[in-house]
């Protein structure tokens, strides 16, 4: 294997799109490293991005923030302004693993790694968030519900790198909130999750999104569920609509960490428990 | 394909080593730097055994490659003591008998003091959450919890 750190996203596309092995992104390495380890994967080349200024950083500008692929969930974290902003991605991004896995795991990286689980997915998505994706020849700015394809399946061509995610400006009048369901409170893979941006207007839900994880293939964006909630005060009656949609999207598998009956009914749940912390967010900001 | 050679820093000393390109931080620390403080556990990231910290982020080595190094500052438990004098979280560890076996100790100790650099005077729910990436077998985690309370009292104390 051989293992290059390049100084800017340029020659790190260049190394990527040259290999003719197997070549892999290392970003905090906290999936990479693992598969490595446990002979999923036998990379010919692993390209560094962390030594690239452009992924480094966290920016605000007039149109959105901008977070830098090499940002870790600790860094995150600890940017006051972010979470006040966006709470619910921040929250997302900040349930990926243990203190040691925070200290290097990026929302790219869990984005890139393309599980149906992956914690900060469903919040990105509801928060419209989309990422700046760089090839050899262009650079493009894709929705983040575009990138997942299926379970460790992504729309990246060979040589494709995202090289930020970038979160839009919104109204001061809105909210966001990621909730996980795991049977413990700490170091586990979601059983379900839901995350939720709205924007109220006098009281009353203007826009919304709602997104879903670990009962699909891939994380959903679910429309339907936002229609539910837009134009009411999320009311009981709003709520019962907004979990039947949600239960009416997901088509969650069995497995050790929840049946398919299970995990349909449980989404509702935490859908509108998100739905009501993001509201309450929205009215107080 | 050629070892690489890796310049960086290790608990205050400038440190060189070469290592195969695709070699943990863990085996470069344990093998080449001979700093067996540092525990493999799963080798995964699930048992924070490996815990450095890197750059001041604590991180499991298992999960860092030896070549990302490459002029970052890396500290150990083999840092934590000055010369004789043990650190307040190692004093505290071994009177409150926080170990048996003492495989996760290192790992433990390295998670406590990131934890209280960040937050002196934590509750008790704030060090489960913060040592949640370290796995003991044997003790339990009852004595490593007051041990992290009295070390932090003390501490709070300087």
């Amino acid at each position: 294997m051989r293992f290059e750190s390049p100084k800017t996203t340029r020659e790190a596309v260049a190394l990527l799109a040259k290999e003719k092995g197997s070549a892999y992104v290392l970003a905090g390495g906290t999936d990479l490293l693992v598969r490595m380890k446990t002979g999923l994967i036998e990379p010919d080349l692993v390209v560094d991005i962390k030594r690239i200024s452009a992924m480094q950083s966290i920016k605000t500008t007039a149109s959105g923030t901008r977070i830098g692929a090499a940002v870790s969930g600790a860094e995150l974290g600890e940017n006051k302004k972010l979470k006040k902003a966006w709470p619910g991605v921040v929250e997302a991004t900040n349930l990926i693993g243990s203190d040691q896995i925070q200290g290097r795991c990026t929302m790219v990286g869990n984005l890139c790694n393309a599980s149906p689980a992956a914690d900060s997915v469903p919040a990105l998505m509801a928060a419209r968030a989309k990422a700046v994706v760089v090839g050899k020849n262009k650079r493009r700015t894709v929705a983040v519900e575009k990138i997942i394809t299926g379970p460790g399946e992504t729309s990246l061509a060979k040589g494709e790198i995202i090289e930020a995610i970038i979160l839009p400006r919104r109204s001061t009048k809105s909210g966001d909130a990621f909730l996980r369901f795991i049977p413990r409170t700490e170091m586990d893979i979601a059983v379900v999750s839901a995350g939720i941006s709205l924007t109220l207007a006098r009281g009353v839900i203007k826009s919304a999104r709602v997104a879903l994880g670990a009962v699909a293939a891939t994380p959903l964006l679910v429309p339907a569920a936002a229609r539910a909630i837009i134009g009411t005060k999320l009311d009981d009656v709003a709520l019962e609509k907004l979990a039947a949609a949600c239960s009416a999207a997901c088509k969650p598998i069995d497995d050790k960490r929840g049946t398919i009956e299970y995990r349909t009914k449980v989404v509702g749940v935490l859908a509108c428990r998100a739905a009501k912390i993001a509201y309450q967010r929205a009215g107080d900001a | 394909m050629p070892g690489l050679l890796v310049s960086t820093t290790v608990n205050g000393d400038a440190i060189e080593f070469v290592c195969p390109q695709d070699e943990t931080l863990l085996d470069s620390l344990r093998d080449r730097v001979g700093l067996t403080g540092v525990k493999e556990g799963c080798g995964t990231g699930d048992c924070g055994a490996c815990s450095i910290t890197l750059d001041g982020r604590l991180v499991c080595s298992c999960l860092v490659l030896g070549a990302e190094a490459n002029g970052r500052e890396i500290e150990t438990v083999e840092g934590l003591a000055d010369g004789d004098k043990l650190h307040p979280l190692q004093d505290k560890f071994i009177e409150y008998a926080a170990l048996q076996c003492g495989i996760c100790t290192p790992g433990f100790l390295i998670a406590a003091k990131a934890l209280l650099d960040r937050n002196p005077n934590p509750t008790v729910e704030e060090i489960r959450y913060g040592l949640a990436g370290n796995l003991c077998r044997c003790t339990g985690y009852d004595k490593i919890v007051r041990a992290v309370q009295a070390a932090a009292k003390q501490m709070r104390k300087k």
